[in-house]
Parts: C-alpha cells; sequence; structure tokens
C-alpha cells in the first residue's frame, strides 16, 4: 500500500523525504564534499570537471551549474547540503532563498523586514 | 545529584553567528534582535549551569547522506566548530561531559528511546549559535554541553510527542546521576521560517505565539500537532520547532516564563526565546 503523503499538497514546498533523499544522493554527496578547503578551490578552479567526477544526473550537474535551487531541489537536493555551493560562493541562505521565489534580494530582503510572506499568501 | 534547573529556548539562524563573529550586532537591522538576549545574558550569569544539555539539528555538517541518525548524542571530551562551507566559526571548542552524556545514553535507551551513540562529531551553527547568543563571545565556553543532534532535515523527523516524552525521560535520567550538577536543557531551532521554493520568506506570527504559549501551559495538547500542520503552517524549516518539545519535557507540569522574546526578521526565519524554570 503506498504511504499517504499529504505534504505532497502544499504550494512551494518541496518536502525531502527518503524518496527525494533518494534521488539527491549523489548531488547532496557532491554538496557535502565542498566543506573542505582544497576541494572548494578544485571546484571553483573547474565546476564542470569537478562535477563529472561525481555520479550525478546530467539535470542534476546543469541545475548545480546554473545556480538554480528550484531545480536542484527538484531533483532531489535539500537545502542544508545545497548550502555549501552557496556558502563556496561566498553567498549567504537569504541570497539563495530570494533567488528561489523570482524575487530580487532586495525585494526579498524587504519582504522580510515587512514581517515575511504572510502564511495565506499564493507564492 | 544532578538536576534539570532551566530550560532554554532559541533560534538559532547562521547569519546571526556571522553576525556576532563579524561585529554587526549594534548594526541597525541586528540590534533589535540582540536585544532580547541582553536579559538573558545576565540571567545565565546569576543562573551559570555546570553542563548544557542543547537539542539541536545538524544541518548536514556532522552527518549527511551517508547517515542520517534520528535521535543522536554526543559523548565525546570535546567537539570542534564545523565547516559547513566558509570555513569554521571563530568559537571556541565545545567541551563535553563524557560521564554524564553516557549515562543519559544508558538511561534513555533502556527507557525505549534508541540513541545513536556518538564520539567523534564536529558541531555547526544549530549548536554554537545558541551559546554564542546566551554567553557572547568568551575565551572558553563557561560550561561542559551535550550536544544532542535530531534529524528535522530528512522527514519525517520524530514526532512532537516522541520528542515530549524523550524529555521526560530525559529528565529522570539526568536526576539519577550521582554527581551534584546543575543542568539546563535547551531546545533550539525554529520559529517559523521556510528557506527553499517559491514559498521561501514564509512567517507565522500566529503560529509561533500560540506554539509558545501552548509550549508552556499545555504541551501535552501541543505535543499532538501532526507534522503536516507545521510544514504547513509554520514552513518546511518550521517544523524544527519539535525540538523545542524535549526541553519542554524535561520541565515539570508547571512552569514559570522568567523571559519571552520574538523578533521577525532574522535573516529568513522568526527568531523566538524563551527561558522556563519549575514552578515548586
Amino acid at each position: 500500500m503506498a504511504l499517504d503523503k499529504p505534504y505532497l499538497g502544499i504550494p512551494g514546498t518541496t518536502v525531502f523525504d527518503a524518496e527525494q533523499a533518494r534521488r539527491g544522493y549523489p548531488l547532496n554527496s557532491f554538496c557535502m564534499s565542498l566543506m573542505k578547503a582544497d576541494n572548494r578551490a578544485r571546484f571553483k578552479a573547474n565546476e564542470r570537471a569537478y562535477l563529472d567526477e561525481w555520479p550525478m544526473s546530467e539535470e542534476q550537474k546543469q541545475a548545480v551549474l546554473a545556480r538554480d535551487y528550484n531545480r536542484m531541489i527538484a531533483s532531489g537536493g535539500n537545502i542544508y547540503f545545497l548550502a555549501k555551493i552557496f556558502s563556496t560562493d561566498g553567498l549567504s541562505f537569504q541570497y539563495a532563498a530570494a533567488t528561489m521565489t523570482g524575487m530580487s534580494q532586495e525585494q526579498y530582503a524587504q519582504m522580510m523586514l515587512s514581517g515575511g510572506r504572510a502564511p495565506e499568501a499564493k507564492p | 545529584m544532578a538536576r534539570v534547573t532551566a530550560g532554554v529556548t532559541t533560534s538559532h539562524v547562521p547569519a546571526i553567528g556571522a553576525a556576532i563573529d563579524l561585529g554587526k550586532t549594534q548594526e541597525p537591522y541586528w540590534a533589535p534582535a540582540f536585544a532580547g538576549y541582553e536579559f538573558s545574558r545576565r540571567w545565565i550569569a546569576a543562573n551559570r549551569p555546570d553542563v548544557v544539555f542543547l537539542v539541536y539539528n545538524d544541518h548536514m555538517s556532522a552527518f549527511g547522506p551517508d547517515l542520517t541518525p534520528t535521535f543522536a548524542i554526543g559523548c565525546a571530551p570535546e567537539f570542534a566548530p564545523a565547516d559547513e562551507g566558509w570555513g569554521p566559526r571563530p568559537v571556541p571548542t565545545v567541551i563535553g561531559h563524557p560521564e554524564l552524556a553516557a549515562h543519559i545514553a544508558q538511561s534513555l535507551i533502556q527507557s525505549d528511546f534508541d540513541l545513536t551513540v556518538v564520539n567523534k562529531m564536529d558541531v555547526d551553527h544549530g549548536l554554537t549559535v545558541p551559546l554564542s547568543l546566551m554567553f557572547g563571545q568568551p575565551e572558553r565556553w563557561p560550561c561542559r554541553v551535550i550536544p544532542f543532534p535530531v534529524n528535522v532535515v530528512l522527514y519525517p523527523p520524530p514526532s512532537g510527542m516522541r520528542c515530549w516524552r524523550l524529555g521526560q525521560a530525559l529528565r529522570q535520567a539526568i536526576a539519577s546521576f550521582d554527581e551534584d550538577l546543575k543542568v539546563q536543557v535547551w531546545g533550539t531551532g525554529g520559529m517559523s521560517h521556510q528557506l527553499q521554493g517559491t514559498r521561501a520568506g514564509l512567517i507565522n506570527r500566529d503560529f509561533d505565539q500560540r506554539f509558545m504559549d501552548e509550549l508552556i501551559d499545555h504541551p501535552e495538547r501541543l505535543a499532538q500537532l501532526p507534522h503536516l500542520d507545521y510544514v504547513r503552517d509554520a514552513g518546511s524549516e518550521g517544523i524544527e520547532l519539535v525540538m523545542w518539545l524535549i526541553m519542554r519535557g524535561a520541565l515539570g507540569a508547571r512552569v514559570r516564563t522568567v523571559h519571552r522574546f520574538y523578533h521577525v526578521p532574522a535573516s529568513n526565519t522568526a527568531l523566538g526565546h524563551l527561558i522556563l524554570e519549575d514552578l515548586p
């Protein structure tokens, strides 16, 4: 019998469940490697060559190269792994979050200063 | 005998750690957030614990895609700050309490909570930001710390009820340790926030305030809140709040609110903070 997954209906939200974790395993493993300074340097020197060392899907690699965090999450990434990528880029959680909403970073920061996205608002 | 002397909860946003480390706490953006901890610094200086049992989540720093324990307990003599991608935070090494940790591990496992025992682990912002908020920037942390990482990243995390009951068993475990120790239990993470997808930036003040009210006065009722409600109403990362129930379970049935603080925003997150003590 299939598991009940009521969270699949929450708009604008991908829950990192066992199914997503299975799909994202190579992508998230690559992210973990960026916790070492030597690996960050090698990645920055040649991103494509570094990505090719990992058994990631082409979709996952393209999403990383494009820094498209929504695509990375759709292909099994989770924000706490992906944080290693934007940290390597010297960028913040707020920067990454803003890119996923389609807002500019300034618009997003202003929304947060104004109290954040209302829970009933459509994403 | 060891005893639980107080409970503390706080959010553990990484940008808060960066603000402290880079000397930005008095800047207009951050000053109102840090103002909420001024009382807490004075309070903890006057109510210094011997040990903090620190419930937090590892943000895939010590654990990762290879290994994700639901409940883990740090039994090592010390824990280094993790390199989360921008180098380790410039904070002191965390000194553990291996004897008390081993005692708690054995006691909790015998109470049917199947912990993962960890003897080598780096600790990330989830653990070090609460220490910085409460203790500032000392040369060394003024007490021992037992790290207690809870999985809230890989869905499903443990239920609120499981966390609350674990807190109750933790209180018993601490009370059965022979050495005379003052132990505080801290529950960290939350409050409402979502760091992913087109709904990123979600904040729900009503949920957060109700959560704090219920945590203080009706924790057993709050413990029944399903995961779906956290994710839907407090955001995909708001589910970290189940960890606050471990703190509350470790306190008695009736508590006194020593301090309560709430501020939006801290980067992407609603910042919530409580200090609770048992009522006699």
